[in-house]
């Protein structure tokens, strides 16, 4: 009977593999470091390519260290990294200085290479407001935590540039789970209703803590929620550099261009666990899934193409350790060396001017200060 | 002079500091064109038009980030969200997010956005319409919220409001809009955030209250003269921060309180006056301070509302109460 009723125009399985069908990954170097897809590929030279090497490898050494100085003690709050560092840095690498950068809690690294410095990264870990006190003229948000808050904020900012005539986009980050949230349908679609230039950046990087992607939704692709929004979606390697950074120059492009907003789905992977608080991936992840991605580490791919140029080295390599963990010694140092934080100062930025209440503890505090 | 009702008074502040102030920008859900839902942008968009006046989606939360987005950028955002009831979509923009901004990067960022968004009973609306929700927003750290009573207050105060640095909730009860007309200055003035006023003075009992109840005060002071009791009505005007000093001076004077709103006993923010009345003037009381509130229950079916809310003859009983302890 339902195929009698059944309208041939109307075939909805095919309605849904032709939207499908529109979110190939656009890859430009495979696993092996080789060139798959020689058009896409993005103008670099020489020096930029290994400066986005060097930055990768000072990023996994970044990882690496928080972990290590999570569990001495000595940082707070971190949220891993390891395996996102295409997604996370070459996507940065494509914006400019004027750009305004809205991170999600994991995309501390994004801030670092936009200009916040190291030590601040780590005060924001352990939870001082200095952390956030974010240098004039870096074009950044300290990371949200409320997961889809940056989406729609980042409209905002879009917006605000586009009305201010600014050359500059707002770039955002959330990741897969992110994506369920009304935060984020609400930002891309405001986005486009103003044809604001953001740039949306989903990294899919297949769990939400334990969740895996496939109970988000029922979407083959995260990068096709773009369509409710009547924007551009592009899903791309994440493991791959040089595609998403072909893909976020474009986006830029786009958005200067005065065409709208742009939703990217990166797809990654988190080689630590969700944070350093407690979590466990052995309890949702199989060793098999992890062998595979690690397969796919963005490094690895990066190095060998480098090294067929004659761009790369060992020798070079190990110049960005040491320099990266000299640097994080230095930034260690220089958060330990930050004032403790009293009340009076909590209550000092409240508010342009105090309210009567806070005038009233402020004064009560600046007393049990001063014993 | 001019005689102006308390909506006209709110799209006179409006118009003048579109003037004054090019980052000023006012949107919301039919604001635009439209001139909003009760004109309260009547006009706006025509005379600064569509990019300082405009439409957004149909989405509260996004009109919240969307103004969180446009402070970072140099903008002082006048967002309207059209019932204070549908403040629940957007809570976190507003209390997770702009509250805190200015705090969470150390000063580095600040939100100088004043939310409008109407709220009130007594005019029959559907359902979450005329919560008052008030409370919510005066527990939430980084925020201040002003509730004016009247066409004079609502101008100054919302001029104050658009001044200020720092967030501000402005709520703009719904059957006070056209309920009356009163002198209102055609020029531009201010009006401190954060001072009540006394809006009738007395000497037997304070009424503290703030919002429509103001009125219903009001007629219970006139009934209550009749019968020889003189009574202090206080207008808090900004809930949050209160305004102690006013407060505590006019309950020293009189050495009897009640504190009168339109929310749930348990909601509003009675319980705060009365803390702080206990807490600062305790030794000046001749009569524990009541409160003259709502039922703890939802909002009412439209056809309940006049047995639920609170009017000037609960404010007499109660006053009475407190008089003859």
């Amino acid at each position: 009977m339902a195929s009698k009723t059944q309208n041939a125009s109307f075939d909805v399985k095919k309605t849904l593999e032709a939207v499908e069908e529109q979110f190939q990954t656009l890859q430009i170097l495979n696993e092996d470091g080789e060139v798959v897809n020689e058009a896409a590929m993005p103008e670099l030279t020489d020096e930029q390519l290994q400066e986005l090497m060097r930055r990768m490898v000072y990023t996994r050494i970044l990882d690496q260290r928080s972990i290590s100085l999570n569990r001495q003690g000595r940082l707070g709050f971190y949220a891993p990294t390891a395996g996102q560092e295409a997604s996370q840095l070459a996507s940065q690498f494509a914006l400019e200085k004027e750009d305004f950068i809205l991170p999600g809690y994991r995309d501390v690294p994004q801030l670092i290479w936009h200009g916040l410095p190291l030590y601040q990264a780590f005060l924001f870990s352990r939870g001082h407001f200095q952390g956030n006190q974010i240098p004039e003229g870096v074009n950044v948000l300290s990371p949200q935590i409320i997961i889809g808050a940056q989406y729609v904020q980042a409209a905002g900012v879009a917006l605000g540039m586009k009305k201010n005539g600014t050359k500059a986009v707002a770039v955002t980050y959330t990741g897969d789970g992110g994506t369920s949230q009304g935060d984020f349908y609400e930002g891309i679609n405001f986005a486009g209703a103003f044809k604001a230039p953001a740039i949306f950046i989903v990294q899919n990087n297949r769990f939400a803590i334990s969740t895996p992607v496939t109970k988000q939704s029922a979407t083959k692709t995260l990068a096709q929620k773009a369509i409710a929004a009547g924007i551009p979606g592009i899903q791309v390697d994440g493991m791959d550099p040089l595609a998403v950074y072909a893909a976020t120059s474009e986006a830029r492009e786009r958005a200067l261009n005065g065409e709208g907003p742009t939703l990217i789905e990166t797809l990654t992977y988190r080689y630590g666990p969700h944070t350093m608080s407690g979590d466990d991936p052995t309890r949702y992840r199989t060793a098999d899934l992890d062998n595979e991605w690690e397969k796919k580490d963005p490094l690895v791919r990066f190095r060998k193409f480098l090294e067929k140029k004659g761009l790369w080295n060992e020798e070079k390599e190990n110049a960005v350790i040491e320099q990266a963990k000299e640097e994080i010694k230095e930034a260690i140092k220089k958060a330990d060396a930050a004032p403790k934080q009293k009340v009076t100062d909590l209550i000092s930025i409240m508010f342009e001017e105090m309210p009567y209440n806070l005038k009233e503890q402020f004064e009560i505090y600046q007393e049990k200060e001063s014993k | 002079m001019a005689q102006m009702t308390m909506i006209q008074a709110i799209t006179d502040a409006l118009r003048i500091e579109l003037k004054n102030d090019a980052t000023t920008l006012i949107f919301g859900e039919d604001v635009g064109v439209n001139g909003g839902v009760f004109r309260a942008t009547e006009g706006l968009q025509k005379e600064f038009g569509e990019d300082r006046v405009f439409d957004t989606p149909l989405a509260e939360s996004g009109i919240g980030g969307l103004s969180i987005g446009l402070a970072l950028q140099g903008f002082r955002p006048i967002p309207e969200i059209q019932f204070f009831g549908f403040v629940f979509e957007v809570m976190d923009s507003i209390a997770g997010q702009m509250s805190r901004m200015r705090y969470r990067s150390g000063g580095r960022y600040h939100m100088p956005i004043t939310v409008r968004s109407p709220f009130g009973g007594g005019v029959h609306t559907p359902e979450l319409h005329s919560d008052s929700l008030e409370g919510l927003m005066a527990q939430t750290p980084g925020l201040k919220v002003v509730v004016p009573s009247t066409p004079y207050d609502a101008k100054g105060l919302l001029l104050s409001a658009i001044r200020d640095n720092d967030p501000v909730i402005f709520l703009e009860h719904l059957k006070l809009y056209r309920a009356f007309r009163e002198e209102v200055p055609e020029e531009e003035y201010t009006i401190p955030l954060g001072k009540a006023d006394v809006k009738r003075e007395g000497s037997d009992l304070s009424i503290i209250t703030y919002g429509a109840m103001v009125h219903e005060s009001l007629k219970a002071a006139d009934e209550l003269a009749k019968e020889g009791y003189s009574v202090e009505v206080v207008d808090l005007r900004t809930i949050s921060p209160l305004d102690i000093e006013t407060i505590i001076s006019s309950v020293e004077k009189t050495g009897r309180a009640i504190v009168v709103q339109e929310a749930q006993k348990q909601a509003g923010v009675a319980a705060n006056v009365i803390a702080e009345i206990n807490e600062r003037a305790i030794l000046s009381l001749e009569a524990p301070v009541l409160r003259v509130a709502a039922a703890d229950t939802i909002y009412p079916f439209s056809q309940a509302e006049s047995v639920w809310l609170p009017n000037y003859k609960d404010v007499i009983e109660t006053a009475k109460k407190v008089l003859t302890f």
